[in-house]
Parts: structure tokens; sequence; C-alpha cells
């Protein structure tokens, strides 16, 4: 069942459930910090509707700069303007930011301890007819490397604008992953969102969770899809909503580990390097259990709808479900 | 401030005193660049002791000049130059690179919190100036609106020739233009290396000037050891409303030591501890400039 105490939307699991994309709810986020904080400036590679920064632009001009397709310079100017008290996010899509000024980011945001939110939009399969040039799956694993880099990856919209608002007044650098499609609402206004802290988002009516199931981002609805399914098959597992990549919650993964003596990770990226990863290393030091990955498997995406890749690369509900039963059958 | 023939001639021994600090402390480093920070010693010095408005015991002051070093790698020069200024003890200059530092082999704001910067991988510092320009215009335009007057300050950056090889560079300059930055000063250490050879055969710059200038910058040519003419270059770049400008300063590699000057392969090669001749050499040629000025302790 749905965790009761997060209030997540009661009409997920409904045909017509309401549809909203992830960037969309950055741009709101962005736009309601901006009225909050005057510090907050915004910096765009001339993608301003498209990252939905436009909401911000129109409002805020005089905060706003467009940079023109140059991502090296939006971050790096990103960084001056930080060294002057100002809060700025910057966004183009997360191929080309932080795809091409990897270095960049890191000496004059990162090393150089600027506070700088880089938004990275448009990240994973899902981005579609685009093709393989457009569709980030290894920005996790370079953000995450990164010494002073915190990395936030929400699962829907409302996640997204709880993400925007919560960055604008962390210390550190981060990193907020954001994808193009429309996708499911999955949680609501009431339900609890912390920078850092994972949340159970599907959960036994009684009893143990035989498997642990960890998501970050819009594939949470196809886990849990995956796991109403199970449910009636008799398989009990437990979602578990890892949004902050980094700093990784290590309590709530080693507890779900404990529980569950099994794990599988689901993301919109390359398995190498990626959330699961990083879930790998939590449980190979704290507690080693069999794990099982779904992600992209070495391979660069191609044209096609979003569902179309997400069936092909084997990140759809069935590929989830039958990671949970390979895994189960691996517990020792 | 007047700047007359005495205060030339206490920069030209103040810019002395740098260069033995900078031979001395690569020598006790045993690694790191030579021929930049020799060439920028009389720019750093003019700058530090006469241009910026900033306070060595308050170096925090929200209300100074901000000084980005772009190209890290010269920073024995920026070091040497801040502890004659008062930033932190002269001692500590021996420290330079070595474990435990605050003087990083390229500056780290972590270790030296008193840097604007942290730099080294070249092509970004134009662009962080050019983001601490907008952030100030932003501040000056509140400032005004609530009645205050907003205290003019100047974001200077230093660049070297070679980093104009850096497409990062270049989004700089154009941003800069676009978006007239009249607060935004930039002094390009025109020295002709970088470390495979002169810019000339490596990346061909000329005509650098008319680049500038095709990118609306105004653009100012001056020798970069002559401190009258730096001194009236900046004045004018304060001066120049509508337009960020660019200081293209002529400077002499290695300047100051004979047999360093305007050979390439002193970019990155620190004097050799074991060869005494050349270290002897160096800090006597120091001591007097070769004889072109006086040693404060004539």
């Amino acid at each position: 069942m749905l965790n009761p105490k997060l209030k997540l939307n009661p009409k997920i699991f409904n045909s017509d459930v309401e549809q909203v994309s992830i960037r969309k709810g950055f741009g709101e986020g962005l736009l309601k910090t901006g009225e909050e904080d005057k510090n907050v400036v915004a910096l765009c590679a001339d993608l301003t509707e498209s990252t939905m920064m436009n909401l911000f632009a129109l409002k805020f001009p005089e905060r706003f700069v467009e940079i023109g397709v140059a991502e090296q310079n939006l971050v790096t100017v990103a960084s001056g303007m930080a060294a002057m008290g100002k809060i700025p996010f910057c966004s183009s899509y997360a191929m080309f930011s932080p795809g091409r000024n990897w270095e960049q980011i890191r000496t004059t945001i990162a090393y150089n301890d600027r506070k700088v939110v880089v938004v990275g939009s448009h990240a994973g399969i899902s981005v579609g007819p685009d093709g393989g040039t457009h569709q980030a799956l290894e920005d996790i694993a370079m953000m995450r490397v990164m010494p002073n880099m915190d990395v936030v990856s929400p699962c829907d919209a409302i996640e997204a604008k709880k993400a925007t608002l919560l960055l604008a007044k962390t210390k550190k650098p981060a990193y907020l992953r954001l994808a193009r499609e429309k996708t499911p609402i999955i949680t609501t206004e009431e339900t609890s969102f912390d920078i850092g802290k994972a949340e159970i988002y599907w959960m036994p009516d009684v009893g143990l969770a035989q498997v642990g199931v960890i998501v970050t981002g819009s594939l949470m609805y196809k886990a849990l899809l995956a796991a109403k399914e199970l449910e009636n098959e008799g398989i009990k597992i437990k979602v578990m909503n890892l949004a902050t990549i980094k700093p990784i919650d290590v309590d709530a993964v080693v507890s779900l580990a404990k529980e569950t003596k099994a794990i599988v990770t689901v993301e919109e990226h390359q398995i190498a390097g990626g959330m699961g990863s990083a879930v790998a290393e939590v449980l190979a030091q704290n507690f080693p259990v069999p794990m099982e990955f779904i992600g992209v498997q070495d391979l660069f995406g191609q044209s096609g709808t979003p569902d179309e890749l997400v069936e092909h690369y084997g990140m759809g509900v069935k590929s989830i479900k039958e990671a949970v039963r390979k895994v189960l059958g691996r517990k020792i | 401030m007047l700047f007359t023939d005495e205060k030339i001639l206490e920069l030209e021994l103040k810019a002395n005193d740098i260069r033995k600090s900078i031979i001395e402390m690569l020598l006790e480093a045993g690694s790191g660049h030579t021929a930049g920070p020799l060439g920028m010693a009389d720019i750093f010095t003019l700058f530090y002791f006469h241009i910026l408005r900033h306070d060595p015991k308050n170096p925090s002051w929200e209300e100074r000049d901000r000084l980005v070093l772009s190209n890290g790698h010269i920073c024995p020069v920026l070091y040497a130059t801040m502890a004659h200024a008062g930033y932190f003890p002269l001692e500590e200059l021996k420290t330079l690179r070595k474990f435990g530092t605050r003087l990083q082999g390229h500056p780290h704001r972590e270790y030296m919190p008193w840097l604007e910067n942290s730099s080294g991988p070249l092509g970004a510092g134009l662009s962080q100036a050019v983001g601490m320009a907008l952030a100030d215009r932003i501040d000056g335009s509140t400032s005004s609106a609530t009645g205050e007057k907003a205290i003019d300050k100047f974001i200077y950056c230093f660049m070297s020739d070679g980093e104009h090889d850096e497409g990062n560079s270049w989004e700089a300059i154009m941003l800069a233009g676009k978006n007239k930055l009249r607060n935004l000063i930039v002094v390009v250490d025109r020295n002709n290396i970088q470390i495979d050879g002169f810019t000339e055969n490596i990346m061909p710059l000329e005509p650098l000037a008319d680049k500038w200038r095709a990118f609306n910058w105004h653009v100012i040519e001056v020798g970069g050891h002559d401190f009258r003419a730096l001194n009236e270059a900046v004045e004018e770049a304060q001066a120049i409303y509508e337009k960020p400008t660019v200081i293209i300063a002529h400077t002499i590699p290695g300047k100051g030591v004979k047999e360093f000057e305007r050979d390439y392969k002193w970019h990155g090669y620190d004097p050799d501890p074991k060869d005494k001749i050349d270290y002897a050499m160096a800090l006597k040629e120091l001591r007097t400039l070769g004889g072109k000025i006086r040693s404060e302790h004539q």
C-alpha cells in the first residue's frame, strides 16, 4: 500500500492521473524562491522556455542573465555572481550542463566553494525523439563523484518545486536533475520532503517486506505500478524514494537492506556510477545484500517515445518485476 | 592620489622586492612557473600598492574592489604581492607548494580565504569576473532604488595571452560586451609565450586588439613595465562609461632576470636549486635589475 503517512496522490493508480513535467515544478519553484529572496538570480544558455526558467525571467528580468549557447560560460558566470552574494540557478539540458562544462563546475563552483545550483533539464532516456545526443545518462555519475556537490533528482513536479525552494537555502553547491516529459503526479503538497532524506513510498499492508526497491526520478511511477502488481502476486516489497543521491541517506538505505536482505535500484541512468552504484557503495560497507540494477546497460540511447525507450532499455514495469523476482531468488 | 616620480620610484623598489620574493619562493618550492610571475610583478605592484581599493587588515571588506586572477599558475606573484601588502607574513612565502600550506601550487580559496577565486585551469577567470560585474550592477541599481549612493566598485581580471586559446574566454568576452560592463577592467599579460612556445606559433592571436574591439570592448595597449603608462591606462579604463575595457599589457616574461627574459622555456620551469649559478645570478640581477634601477640597498 502507499505509505499513508506521506499523503501521496490518492489518484496515482487512476488511468487519468494528472501528468506534469518535472521541469515545470522547477520553473514554479524558481519563481517562488525569486519572490522570497531578492538575491536569487537565474542564468540560462538559450533554453529559457524549455527549462521553464521563463517564469522567473519574465517576472525578474533584471535578475536574469541570458548567456547564449555557452555552457562553460553559464556556470562560471554563475560562480562569479555567487562570489558577490547572489544565489544563482543556471539551467540548460543535462547533456550540455554538466555534460560539456564539468571541469568549470568542478573548479569554479565545487572547488571554489561557490553556492550555485546547476540545473540539468531533459535528463534521462525519456527525452525521447531528440535521440541519443540529448539523452543524459551519465550526469548522476559525473556530479556525485565531485566533492562538495549535492545531487538531487526529484520524482515529480511537486517534489521538484520543493527541492528548488530548499536548494536556494542550503549552503552547498548542488546539481538538480530534471526530466522533460510530462509524468504522473506522485506526491502532494503535504508529502514530507527534505534534502538528504529518503522516504518509503510503498510498503506491505502487514509484516516485513521481502525486497527493497530504491528509486530516483520519475521511474518512481513505474516502480509503484510494479509494486502494486507484485502485491497481487503475493510478493511484499518496499519502495523507497531516494531523491537526494548525495548526500545519501545511509541510515534509511541500510535499514531497508536489513529488513529485506535484497535490494533493487531503479534509475534512468547508466548503471555504472549512478544511484544504484551509490547504494551499492553504502551496502558493501555496512550491510552487503544481493542487488539488482535497473538502468541503461552501458549503451547510448536513440529516438523513440519515452515509453518505447524505457521498455527497450529494460526500465519498465516488467523489467522491475523481473529484477525483484531475480533478487528474491538470490537471497541467502 | 598624485602619481609622482617619487611614487613611481617607490613602486619600482617594491616590485623589485616582490621579484626577489618570487625567485626565493620558487627556489624553495623546487617547482612552479617563473616567467609569468616575474613579467607581471610591475602590474601586481601597481594594483596592490596604488590602484585597488582594498584593506589587507580587513580582507573581506564588502566594498573592496575585486581582483580575479584567471591564469592561476602565476600565483607566486600574487602571493608575494599579497604578503608584501600585509595580507600575511612574508615568512609564509617559503611554504609555497608544500604540504599543509595556505599557498597551494595553484590558488585555492579553501586554504587562503583572502583570494577572490580558486584558479588554475585556464579560460574561466574572466567569466567569473563577468559574473561579479553583473552581480555588482544588480546591487548598484538596488542601492540607488533605496536612495543610497552605491559605491563605485571595479572588478579587475588578470588573464594571460595563452588562455585566449580557450573557447570559454571568448564566451566571456562576448557576454561582457553584450552587457556593456563598464565596471569590468581586464589586464591581458601579453608576454607572447605559452608552454609549447611562442603564442604566434602555437595559436596566433594577432590582431588581438582588433579581436577585442570587434567584441565591443574598449581596448588600450600599453607597455607592461611602464608604471606611468599603466596607471594612465587604468584611469582611462575607469572613465570609459559605455563599455568594458581591456588593457593589453606588453610584458617581458622573466622580466628582471636577463637569462629568463623572453625565453619561453622558463614558462614552467623553476630555477634549479642544484644550479647555484642560476639562483645567484637571478638574485644578483634582481638586486639592481641589471643595473637598470636602484636597489633599496644602494
